[in-house]
């Protein structure tokens, strides 16, 4: 037993020492970098004019590197596919919320979609976007669902499908859209670039929000041979 | 050494730390945190190095940041939808010791 | 178009789960009709290089075709349209609703890697494809196949992130995450070291080298047959195409005599990898574990070319990775009939199969032949290429680690098709193979052995912008 105890401690010595010698020599380089760099953003705010929106990072996002973040929503869409593979719900039952709870909730809610939808707005002139407003969106979902809600059983079906994919739909319909029209792939011209953004972002914000708060669930809706009974989720926190 | 390091160095400790509680810690959930530790580490030292320009810091690394952002939250919300279905499946949190390290 | 195809297939397929074979089998021929579309393209006018969104590099992000990538493109064409008839039979109606959609998502990750000109963009990708693939491999249910998806989860996420901080550094020292550009800016600097070394750490992690390979054959395993099929064929060799590209393309320039030696190590590790996975693969009771540390060994001729830093090792590589994946393909196809056909994989329980599954074993064996290297087949040429550099390049020595390869190879190979035609003493309620996955599997063989066949052609394709410039026959 104590030989067994004793490997494990030399193993956790050696892995310290290793990983100590990464530490420093990654130390190290980043120290060799060097003191001023501007990286990327000269450039950045020369196109600045030409991406539609006056914020730097949401050009960057929304316009210069679109791929990157229309390949990031297929990841977001990824995990919650994966994730409801992974098979059925648990049992739940409803309980009715606690006293603050409920409270709280109905003021907090509507508030939440009201920063969401200013998050969103602002995202084009100030720090804001897609991302940020459907996390509030998201927020705002995980909260209706402490308190013990879900959704219609008639949303459960397509309907839900739909708004999850709408994000990625409008990004993908956006990119083939304007190669069709003649330019390269999610090359936006100028004068629509900031609605076309604006509108990509709206949907986007959508099914951020509701594929995260999804994800909170866990598990899978009932399908089609849904019961009168409400079902739940197994418990994630 | 200006601010921007010293941030960047936290970057870094970071993510060794998390590489150790990786490897060292046997229960999932642990491992999923060390995961996280890590990745918030790699953006730190992202975030952290953009703030050496001159005037307001470059954006890309901070781009860079939000979509490492949603991918470290889909791969949490897999891996934590996976280690549960493990869990009833094998009634061990833990993954079966076949070769590890 | 490479991506937006799967894309919109996964979206469709996930709207309309009763439709789903259907549209994946669309997605599938429509993709792999745009892949030769490309190929005609890029053999009409060469590399080519397409500005996503109209801002090039290094503001926004590149693609970049050339020899290799298409090469990468039409053989994750060929193994996907292959894998997806094959799955059309496999998956029952519910796990079906829930396979296209995660295999058109990891089709869609496939080529968006091959396509890219951009690190960064190339991490994202690596983050789909590994998410995609654990989900695949999870899909088949029981404490097995799952413990094998977390470990396989767990490798993956840590390989991508040490490759996302290479990637920082990188970019905060030049300014610019688009391959090229680093190419022409990078010098030696501590910085460069260590994003050397975590980048090739990471990918290393996914690439499965030995000793970092130990999430490999629990994970293929367990996996579902096709699913195992795309992981050994297709996601593995991704990662080791990008340190490939990264090796010859960016790093060169940083220092000659570090090059050296990191890929003499990088040689030494395949070298473990072959005599390590054969010796194993020898050791398995168990068909598919069998299979998958045979992928172990195999990755470790691939790591081959980059001791053998010449125009034929790197076609050799390519033949290499060409051939591997559709054998193994055709392996672990057949290896999933077998087990659909007796619902176990024990290799000492392999009643009769040669009479019972004709087709099944025809392709079993001639993917073995493939691995082997025996001629004529698609994995003689590779490794006849594998030696040739390295007597070129003076270095005959990894020449007797392609041969005692070979003979292990042969050794498991055999073992199993001997088990296949002596009878058991159990006897099992054998369920029909569909006529189709047998084919598949067949196919897929009979691909492996042409190749030793047609040996010209690919071979021009990979000079296509190699960076080695055009040469020699």
């Amino acid at each position: 037993m104590t030989k067994h105890i004793n490997k494990q401690i030399l193993f956790r010595l050696l892995l310290v020492l290793l990983l100590s010698v990464l530490a420093v020599g990654l130390g190290y380089s980043v120290l060799s970098l060097p003191l001023e760099a501007s990286g990327l953003s000269a450039r950045v705010t020369e196109n600045l004019d030409a991406s539609g929106v006056s914020h730097p990072v949401t050009a960057v996002l929304l316009n210069f590197r679109a791929y990157d973040t229309l390949l990031e929503m297929a990841v977001l869409l990824l995990a919650l596919l994966g994730v409801w593979s992974l098979g059925d719900m648990h049992e739940h039952r409803e309980s009715a919320p606690g006293v603050v709870l409920d409270m709280l909730s109905r003021l907090l809610i509507p508030l939440f979609v009201l920063v969401a939808g200013y998050l969103l707005w602002i995202g084009a002139n100030a720090p804001g976007g897609a991302f940020q407003a459907g996390s509030v969106l998201a927020a705002a979902g995980v909260l209706m669902l402490l308190t013990g809600w879900r959704p219609s059983v008639w949303f459960m079906g397509l309907p839900l499908r739909i708004t999850l994919v709408f994000g990625l739909v409008a990004f993908v319909t956006a990119a083939v859209m304007v190669q069709l029209a003649g330019w390269r792939m999610l090359e936006f011209p100028l004068s629509v670039a900031g609605a076309l953004i604006l509108l990509i972002e709206a949907a986007a914000t959508l099914s951020i929000g509701i594929t995260l708060a999804a994800l909170f669930l866990g598990s899978r809706p009932p399908t089609d041979q849904a019961t009168g009974k409400r079902t739940g989720p197994g418990a994630k926190k | 050494m200006n601010i921007a390091f010293f941030y960047a160095l936290t970057g870094v400790g970071l993510f060794t730390l998390g590489v150790y509680a990786l490897i060292v810690y046997t229960h999932l959930l642990r491992k999923i945190l060390a995961i996280n530790v890590m990745g918030s580490g790699v953006f730190l030292v992202l975030v952290a190095l953009a703030a050496r320009t001159q005037n307001a810091p470059d954006p890309v690394p901070h781009a860079m940041v939000i979509t490492g952002i949603v991918v470290a939250i889909s791969a949490t919300a897999l891996a934590l939808a996976l280690m549960l279905r493990l869990r009833d499946a094998s009634n061990h949190i833990e993954l079966p010791d076949e070769s590890v390290e | 178009m490479l991506v937006i195809l799967p894309l919109s297939g996964a979206m469709l397929c996930f709207l309309f789960p009763q439709r789903v074979k259907f549209l994946g089998l669309l997605t599938a021929f429509a993709i792999a009709a745009s892949v030769i579309g490309l190929l005609l393209q890029v053999l009409d006018q060469g590399v080519q290089r397409y500005s996503v969104g109209g801002w090039g590099a290094p503001l926004g992000i590149e693609f970049y075709v050339d020899g290799l990538s298409l090469l990468m493109l039409l053989v994750t064409g060929l193994v996907g349209l292959a894998i997806s008839v094959y799955s059309s039979s496999y998956f029952k109606a519910d796990k079906a609703k829930h396979f296209w959609p995660l295999w058109m998502l990891l089709w869609a990750a496939l080529n968006a890697l091959f396509l890219s000109a951009d690190i960064f963009n190339l991490y994202v990708t690596l983050e789909l494809m590994g998410l995609a693939a654990v989900a695949l491999v999870a899909l088949a249910g029981g404490a097995d196949a799952l413990a094998g998806a977390m470990r396989y989860l767990l490798v993956s996420l840590l390989g991508s992130l040490c490759y996302l901080l290479g990637v920082a550094l990188l970019y905060h020292n030049f300014g610019s995450v688009d391959i090229e550009i680093l190419a022409q800016r990078l010098e030696s600097s501590p910085a460069v070291w260590a994003a050397i070394g975590l980048i090739t750490a990471g990918l290393l992690l996914k690439t499965a080298l030995f000793p970092l390979h130990f999430w490999l054959p629990p994970a293929h395993a367990s996996a579902p047959a096709p699913v195992s099929a795309l992981l050994s064929a297709l996601v593995v060799k991704a990662s080791f195409y990008i340190l490939l590209r990264l090796w010859l393309e960016v790093f060169p320039v940083a220092s000659a005599s570090m090059e050296q030696s990191l890929g003499q190590l990088l040689g030494l590790l395949g070298m473990a990898a072959v005599l390590w996975g054969g010796v194993q693969a020898l050791r398995q009771t168990r068909l598919k574990l069998l299979v998958a540390y045979s992928t172990v060994a195999q990755i470790g001729y691939l790591f081959l070319a980059f001791p053998l830093s010449n125009i034929i090792g790197w076609k050799a590589a390519s033949y290499m990775l060409l051939s591997h994946a559709l054998a193994k393909t055709a392996m672990f196809l057949a290896a999933g009939n077998i087990m659909f056909y007796g619902g176990h994989d024990r290799i000492v329980d392999l009643d009769q199969v040669a009479q019972r599954l004709p087709l099944t074993l025809s392709a079993f064996g001639l993917a073995g032949i493939s691995l082997m290297g025996l001629p004529p087949s698609g994995g003689f040429i590779a490794k006849w290429l594998l030696l040739e550099a390295a007597i070129r390049s003076g270095q005959w020595w990894w020449g007797t680690m392609l041969i005692v390869g070979g003979l292990l190879t042969a050794a498991y190979v055999f073992k199993v098709i001997g088990y296949a035609f002596t009878s058991s003493d159990l006897s099992h309620e054998p369920r029909a193979v569909p006529k189709r996955m047998e084919w598949i599997a067949l196919t897929m063989a009979l691909l492996a052995i042409a190749l030793g066949l047609l040996v010209p052609m690919p071979l021009a394709l990979i000079e296509i912008g190699s960076p080695f410039g055009e040469s020699m026959p």
